[in-house]
């Protein structure tokens, strides 16, 4: 049963990546303006005169015939994605974009998945102990407090910060993620500049995000604390600090790990609005501004990996389920 | 329902700002009126939430964006909740062929990622004004309704009273309209709170990315404009402070509703209060 079960979601997660990718290429395709006609348009307004033939022909070799046969576009397009080829940035001719993405990886996957982990970690910790004494003071304090700030649009949090720490006390730099004087590398200045950079959109990540992650399990923690094997292990004399990580919070765990896993594949795209508020070079500021110039390449080659490590997450995300449900691995 | 403290708090904020939003327009000054006289004045008597760069009244501007925000959203949530129902129901009631398909599709738009999707479609439709953006938005964001709507009707379709008038050869439209939905309506109007708020938030969130018609006024443009205009680094922090606290303040007074819902139905969140608590305990351990 529980391989019936895998099969299925394997099943989904590929017609889910076979959508995205259709909906990559169909979606530029369908609204008005491609890149080939921008740049010919672009550079008639620039020489005033009408683009000669052959420098059609080129431009179109490279970002690709608007005019051609839909098939025989969607099969270069398939035959270009399996080499890895995201096609040429438009804004940065002639730099592919793959290469583009490449260099913005890290600074995400260093900021987000750092925040990421650190919110989970901080949120469930306390989400545990407002569950296990629901109703305290602590409880009743930190609840209303963790729901005002899940509200709190993030992008408006970080523009705060930026100017209480940035600009009145002039703790951290107002933009970037390193000084753009040092050389990049592995150097000790280097190193501290970037932490230095980092760590005010860190804090305001998960400033923004571990409430969440409180509610749900302080929720969770709440429902599993009166069940009659808590009470037991009560009962027996086990040390409260025993029953409340072993006992209770183990179980309401589950919901919130396998968001985590899910989260963990929000780690690419999901800081679109830190990085913009900050213009931290990562991913989501490359698609922010590939967005504003019009870089159709970019965009989608954004788009699709964003898209992939999603699915990704989920399908992992799944599979975690079903390692650490013993319910679902029994009926499937 | 009203005897919880939470909703009563959620529902009065959001029937202010509903009311904000109706006819906050006619009774405030014009939010774009120039007053080259006081150009990014902190608040004042005069202008009592300061002033923007072009000496436009934040207050103004603050109450005509509650009208721009919560048009969005109100907009948005009616759309992702029309699909929601539209999608889910049949889902649950149907099952079958049915089922799979719609299933299937709202699993898709389950795991898509939202934002950078709506971005690129809001990128690729230009000059877009509430509308567009309220319709791009309820687009997005109607799966998760749609799946906990299949789940209620499928349990509700298997109940003996459905079954009864299925076997009686009631026609599948009038069961649906008149013995499924009725029972929905709980969920469907927790539901279009929800999407309200998303609504408000995603719109805010666009348009501080630049989609939206920078002509119209709501939180989120006055929040870009602020954010265009450099205010935070030159510290007018009374231009986007005030346009985000309505932002929370709407969201917060959403989530205290449906918390006050889940604890009227799911008894088990429903804490005693702490005078109770701290009242018995005196009393037994007197």
């Amino acid at each position: 049963m529980r391989w019936a079960f895998l099969a299925r979601r394997l099943g989904f997660y590929l017609a889910a990546a076979a959508a995205a990718i259709g909906l990559n290429f169909l979606l530029p395709r369908l609204m008005p303006g491609d890149p080939s006609s921008a740049i010919v348009e672009e550079l008639e307004r620039v020489s005033g005169q009408q683009v000669p033939a052959e420098t059609l022909m080129s431009i179109r070799a490279i970002f690709g015939n608007p005019h051609a046969n839909l098939a025989q576009q969607f099969a270069d397009y398939l035959r270009q994605l399996s080499h890895g080829d995201l096609g040429v940035s438009v804004v940065n001719f002639p730099v592919p974009v793959a290469d583009l993405v490449w260099q913005a990886l890290p600074w995400t996957l260093l900021l987000v998945g750092t925040t990421t982990i650190t919110a989970f970690a901080i949120g469930t910790l306390l989400g545990v102990v407002a569950g296990w004494k629901a109703g305290s003071r602590f409880d009743a304090i930190l609840t209303p407090f963790t729901t005002f700030l899940s509200s709190v649009p993030y992008f408006w949090v970080a523009l705060l910060a930026l100017w209480i720490f940035g600009f009145v006390l002039g703790w951290t730099p107002l933009s970037g993620g390193y000084d753009a004087d040092l050389p990049q590398g592995f150097s000790l200045a280097y190193a501290v500049s970037v932490l230095h950079h980092g760590v005010l959109p860190a804090a305001t990540i998960v400033f923004s995000a571990f409430g969440g992650w409180l509610l749900g399990m302080r929720n969770m923690t709440v429902t599993t604390v009166r069940e009659d094997y808590v009470l037991l292990a009560q009962a027996k004399g086990l040390s409260p600090k025993r029953v409340m990580f072993r006992y209770a919070a183990r179980n309401a765990m589950l919901p919130s790990f396998t968001g985590f896993a899910m989260a963990l594949g929000g780690v690419v795209g999901g800081a679109l609005l830190t990085e913009i508020v900050f213009s931290y070079p990562g991913i989501g500021y490359l698609l922010y501004e590939s967005l504003q110039k019009r870089d159709y390449p970019m965009m989608q080659g954004v788009f699709l990996l964003i898209t992939l490590t999603v699915l990704l997450a989920n399908l992992v995300a799944d599979l975690a389920y079903v390692l650490l449900d013993p319910r679902i691995r029994a009926r499937g | 329902m009203l005897r919880s403290w939470k909703v009563r708090i959620g529902l009065s904020i959001l029937g202010f700002f509903g009311l904000l939003a109706v006819f906050g327009p006619l009774v405030g000054q014009d939010p774009r009126a120039n007053d080259i006289s006081a150009i990014s004045q902190p608040p004042s008597a005069h202008h009592l939430f300061g002033t923007t760069q072009f000496g436009q009244d934040v207050l103004a501007q603050t109450i005509s964006g509650a009208r721009g925000s919560m048009l969005v959203g109100v907009l948005a949530a009616a759309i992702g909740t029309l699909i929601a129902v539209l999608v889910g129901v049949p889902a649950g009631y149907f099952g079958g062929a049915v089922d799979n398909g719609l299933n299937f599709l709202t699993n898709l738009f389950l795991v898509m990622p939202v934002l950078p999707l709506i971005l690129i479609v809001a990128g690729y439709v230009q000059g877009t004004g509430p509308f567009v953006i309220a319709l791009i938005i309820g687009l997005f964001g109607w799966s998760g309704g749609a799946r906990t709507l299949r789940a209620q009707s499928l349990s509700l379709s298997s109940r003996d009273f459905v079954l009864a008038m299925r076997m009686v050869g009631e026609p599948h439209r009038r069961l649906i309209f008149f013995e499924i939905l009725p029972h929905l309506t709980g969920w469907i109007s927790a539901m279009f709170l929800h999407g309200m708020i998303g609504g408000v938030m995603a719109e805010a969130g666009l348009a501080f990315l630049g989609i939206t018609d920078s002509g119209s006024i709501s939180w989120g443009t006055m929040i870009q404009a602020a954010q265009q205009q450099s205010a935070v680094l030159r510290g007018l922090w009374w231009w986007f402070v005030p346009p985000g606290l309505c932002i929370a303040l709407i969201g917060t007074a959403a989530t205290l509703v449906n918390f006050g819902v889940d604890e009227v139905s799911n008894p088990k969140l429903r804490v005693a209060r702490r005078s109770v608590v701290v009242r018995t305990r005196k009393v037994v351990e007197a």
